[in-house]
């Protein structure tokens, strides 16, 4: 009985916070994409060549979690199989979360593009749910003063 | 010294090939941080602890791999990448690569 409840309270909390985090972050997310909307990553191996560059190579990396909720549904779907949509937004936010992390590194260095972007991920053990790592890295192209 | 994960840059041209270079570092962390990690795992978000401790760790590989590249003369690290296997409960292994050249200027 004691052992149902606190199933369903550990449910509540983390179908509660989980939410929660999820709508703030994504918020947010939306805001700094606009702000760093003027520092394009691109996916491209060939370098613009219309000026001088310098180049430095940047990342961002972030771990995140999953919450009570969506381990318990995303279990239920592993059953019968098919999407499972609490995950996907996870490892999205995860992934615009790394991307922004790297475009504030360039920004940092004063580069204007991040040429050449991979994503990598990584299941990293954590307990009993587990986490996951998403690490985007490119190269910054910073434009050389002097010339034009 | 240049690091950078394209393959050549087009403004400078590659003198010498001086072949592979790279890094790893093999890193876990403490049990407090294990514990922390555990309460996120009900209420879901980011686990600073282990994004500064992956982020630590690949500063550290990145920085074995550009002492080799140093070593053997080169001035540049090319067609750099990173690879991340989580190697055992509670540890990570980080591996960077490249080619380590020796550009003009």
């Amino acid at each position: 009985m004691y052992e149902a409840a606190f199933f369903l309270l550990l449910l509540l909390l983390g179908y509660g916070f989980g939410r929660l985090a999820e709508r703030r972050h994504f918020a947010r997310l939306v805001v700094r994409e606009r702000e760093m909307n003027t520092l394009p990553a691109i996916a491209s191996r060939y370098p613009p060549t219309d000026r001088a560059y310098a180049q430095h190579l940047v990342g961002g990396n972030v771990v995140v979690s999953s919450d009570y909720f969506k381990s318990f549904v995303a279990g239920l779907v592993n059953i019968f199989g098919g999407r499972v949509a609490p995950y996907e937004s996870l490892i999205d936010r995860a992934r615009r979360e790394a991307v922004l992390r790297m475009k504030d590194e360039a920004h940092g260095l004063q580069a204007t593009y991040v040429f050449n972007v991979k994503f990598e991920t990584t299941r990293i053990a954590v307990g009993r749910t587990g986490a996951m790592e998403v690490l985007a890295y490119g190269t910054a192209m910073i434009p050389s003063t002097g010339d034009s | 010294m240049l690091i950078s994960n394209l393959e050549f840059l087009p403004d400078r041209k590659v003198m010498r090939h001086l072949g592979l270079v790279q890094g790893s570092s093999v890193r876990s962390k403490h049990v407090g941080r294990d514990i922390a990690a555990s309460f996120k795992n009900i209420f879901g978000g980011e686990l600073r602890g282990y994004t500064e401790l992956l982020h630590d760790s690949r500063e550290e590989a990145t920085e074995r791999m550009l002492e080799q590249a140093r070593s053997i003369g080169a001035n540049a690290v090319l067609n750099v990448r990173y690879s991340t296997s989580s190697i055992a409960a509670g540890a990570a292994e980080i591996f960077v690569y490249g080619t380590a050249v020796e550009l003009d200027g």
